[in-house]
């Protein structure tokens, strides 16, 4: 039970146990990112193979055959390419980088420190989450190479498509892997988040109340939650996907299916079982990946304005209310699908409700930032970069959400604009804004702040360049997962605009390039951090050593007065009083 | 570590803080993942209603089972539950011998259920019930009977087997209170499960 804890300041340790098999919170966390890392670039990849297809439709090039033999034959993409193409972008950007980058990560980083605990409640627990989802993320990369590719049937693998081994190449086994690989990354989210909600419930350290827990860390135990909630139902229906695929059950299968000349023998399944089995998942999975994201942007705005954050009661009763309104608006994703209006009326009131807890995040974070002296350090701007993702986003899925609208826009480029600022953009930017943030505490060096910058501008213009001129195809009626949108006359005026996308998109992939070089410059040879507190925060994370141990705090873990955010507080002295700093003397003088 | 111990001697690792509902972590974490797991037979269970629902017809379970057989089942699972709470009673009034005879009373009945569904299986691929069809009726009948019963068996499987670690530690003088009481929360889920499993799959 306590086994991991024993080696705390004790003799050394070794290779494999120190950076293997570890059971220390922070390096399972490093370990984590350094997969998302791996994964982010073959995601990213993916993307701009799209975006090349896209930007220039049928367009001849002999050195992509040298790359994909198969699938760009004679330096031209082909259909089934370009649709295994998105789906494993969708796959591998959604569950491996935006869910295992900032909850698996920086959750596993996190937690411990700043609840005040010498590591997570069952640290074993803890190692078996990672080798678990190593396992799936390489199942996932293995895909790839088997007969028929991978899976290409979209990140919601929606059957007959996904169902059936011989509907299309990406059916074939590649569909299969794809489910056991999902499988996987579900035992190790269900761990994950076993271990993040007791941690935060029951090793919180002494006098740290929830009500005086950082909102990161709010949100991560609201993640936590979430996961536990709805991955079983995401089980479940992979499960009976498995015995349809490979034992010729008829779960999600109706009579009467044929593909080319065969027709199949099933019978009496419904396809939109699985539709509502993946939604139940699939919409609280889109939160997972928000809030961790709404959470960093919380303490880092406060930090980088010097100014407790506003409302900070209202932001935990905003996120628990968003947590709870994701389980009933999964309808929202099925208004197309064939759906009682009446029921989809419903859903569309309980989704515009979500807009209600969003907004009153948005306005905090204004009230925070109003008339303050705001540092422009590169996590702010990534944060700020948050709120104005979140807005746009979030707007638009006012539209999409209404149930008559979105018979309109539905599975169009307007969709893909939404998610794209809502979940992805606020999800990548968090997860960039932790990294700037917390990178001292990970490595005990800066990362330098200029290329920071730099790189910072680059995404931010670029993401814009290349997600909002997608509204208007959107709305023009440019589907999504289209091949080729020149097949349509009608869509043919808008090359220019795809052309434009696309090279956006490649400064985007390339900005990317940056922040590597960056991370890895910075872990070696950045500017080595002086205190061990460089932001002057008040979070607990930062009364550990520069290089904190096994165990993260040498001595006792020490006890919490406050909650984080005093600063500029009237009693005290200096900016900020840290959670680990006893009320001031001047009130012992009263 | 039993629940008296759960808020340690301050200066251990995890003396501080406050433990919500009393509790340790290791009994808390056992209740989060029975909430999880539930939720997997919950998605399963619903899968079947609406395969079920969207069916025109639906086969007499009378017809198919014998459920006097069934019943019978559903008595010795009942009642190993029965036994493991003798077995969590005994370790919590530190009665050892009574908590080895009750764990291992247990682990008897958690083994009949397991035979009696093997032999309940073998009876029902014998008269011709396969995943994909089955001589009562719609494919989905026999489809979501394999699925669901076999997944519930592999959770009394681990259950047995967990039973099996604690037996033999308890024997051993190495099993806690507190992992005897949280093998006993498992083995009340997967108990109760099967409840939910016979109304809504044999009875209904």
């Amino acid at each position: 039970m306590s086994e991991g804890h024993d080696d705390h300041g004790h003799g050394k340790q070794s290779f494999i146990s120190k950076y293997i098999f570890s059971y220390d919170h922070k390096m399972i966390a490093k370990q984590y990112l350094t997969l998302v890392m791996f994964m982010a670039v073959v995601g990213g990849s993916l993307a701009m193979l799209v975006r090349l297809q896209l930007g220039w439709p049928g367009q001849h090039a002999q050195f992509w055959e040298t790359l994909f033999p198969a699938g760009m034959a004679q330096g031209v993409m082909t259909p089934e390419f370009y649709v295994m193409l998105f789906t494993m972008h969708g796959t591998i950007m959604v569950f491996f980088v935006l869910s295992l980058g900032p909850v698996s990560g920086f959750g596993n980083f996190l937690i411990p420190l700043q609840v005040g605990a010498r590591d997570m409640a069952f640290p074993f627990l803890n190692m078996m989450s990672f080798w678990t989802a190593l396992p799936g993320a390489i199942i996932i990369l293995i895909s790839f190479f088997v007969e028929g590719g991978a899976a290409a049937s979209g990140w919601t693998a929606y059957p007959p498509l996904s169902a059936i081994r011989s509907a299309i190449p990406g059916s074939a086994m590649g569909q299969t892997l794809w489910i056991v690989g999902m499988i996987f990354f579900i035992a190790s989210f269900t761990m994950g988040g076993l271990n993040f909600v007791v941690t935060i419930l029951n090793l919180r350290t002494k006098g740290l109340k929830m009500m005086r827990l950082p909102l990161t860390t709010w949100a991560q135990f609201l993640v936590g939650i979430l996961g536990l909630l709805a991955f079983p139902a995401l089980a479940a229906g992979s499960i009976l996907l498995l015995f349809d695929r490979g034992l010729g059950t008829s779960f999600y299968l109706p009579a009467g299916i044929f593909i080319g000349d065969t027709l199949f023998p099933h019978s009496g399944g419904s396809p939109l079982l699985w539709q509502h089995l993946f939604w139940f998942l699939g919409h609280p999975e889109v939160y997972i990946i928000m809030l961790p994201a709404l959470g960093f942007t919380s303490d880092i705005i406060s930090t980088f304005t010097r100014r407790p954050i506003f409302g900070y009661r209202s932001m935990v009763y905003a996120i628990v209310a968003i947590a709870m309104l994701s389980f009933v608006v999964w309808g929202h994703h099925m208004f197309v699908s064939g759906m009682s209006p009446f029921l989809g009326t419903a859903f569309t009131m309980t989704t515009l409700c979500i807009a209600v807890p969003s907004a009153v995040k948005v306005f905090n974070w204004l009230a925070t930032l109003w008339m303050a002296k705001i540092q422009f350090t590169t996590p702010m701007l990534f944060a700020l970069g948050i709120v104005s993702f979140f807005v746009t986003g979030g707007l638009t899925g006012i539209f999409l959400g209404t149930n008559v609208v979105d018979i309109q826009l539905h599975d169009t480029y307007f969709v893909v604009a939404h998610f794209h600022f809502i979940m992805a953009g606020a999800g990548l930017f968090g997860l960039l804004a932790a990294v700037y943030y917390w990178f001292p505490k990970m490595f005990g060096r800066h990362m330098n702040e200029r290329a920071g910058k730099v790189h910072f501008w680059f995404t931010f213009i670029a993401y814009y360049g290349v997600f909002f001129p997608m509204h208007y195809l959107g709305i023009s009626g440019m589907m999504r997962r289209i091949y080729d949108p020149n097949t349509y006359d009608y869509l043919k005026p808008f090359q220019n605009v795809n052309t434009f996308i696309s090279i956006s998109a490649f400064i985007l992939g390339l900005a990317q390039v940056i922040f590597l070089a960056n991370y890895f410059w910075s872990m070696f040879k950045g500017k080595k951090v002086e205190s061990e507190n460089p932001w002057h925060a008040n979070t607990l994370e930062w009364s550990t050593p520069i290089h904190p141990g096994h165990g993260n705090w040498p001595g006792d873990i020490p006890e919490v007065y406050r909650w984080p955010y005093d600063y500029q507080h009237p009693d005290e002295e200096g900016d900020h009083a840290p959670q680990w700093q006893p009320p001031a003397k001047v009130k012992a003088a009263k | 570590m039993s629940d008296s111990q759960a808020a340690p001697a301050a200066g251990s690792l995890f003396g501080e803080g406050s433990l919500p509902f009393d509790i340790g972590w290791q009994k808390l974490m056992m209740w989060f993942f029975i909430i999880t797991d539930a939720l997997l037979f919950a998605g399963l269970l619903v899968s079947y209603g609406v395969v079920r629902v969207a069916s025109s017809t639906w086969p007499d379970q009378n017809v198919a089972f014998d459920m006097n057989y069934i019943t019978l089942m559903t008595f010795t699972l009942i009642a190993s539950s029965w036994s493991m709470v003798c077995a969590v009673s005994a370790s919590n009034a530190g009665n050892k011998k009574h908590i080895s005879t009750f764990l291992w009373l247990t682990i008897f009945g958690g083994l009949s259920f397991l035979g009696m569904q093997v032999y309940e299986w073998s009876h029902f691929i014998h008269e011709g019930a396969r995943l994909t069809s089955n001589p009562w009726g719609v494919p989905q009948f026999s489809a979501s009977f394999f699925v669901i019963t076999g997944f519930h068996g592999m959770h009394v499987t681990t259950g047995v087997i967990i039973l099996l670690i604690v037996a033999i530690r308890s024997a051993k003088g190495k099993a806690t209170a507190m992992g005897i009481e949280n093998a006993g929360l498992y083995w009340h889920f997967v108990d109760l499960v099967w409840v939910f499993v016979f109304a809504l799959f044999y009875l209904v």
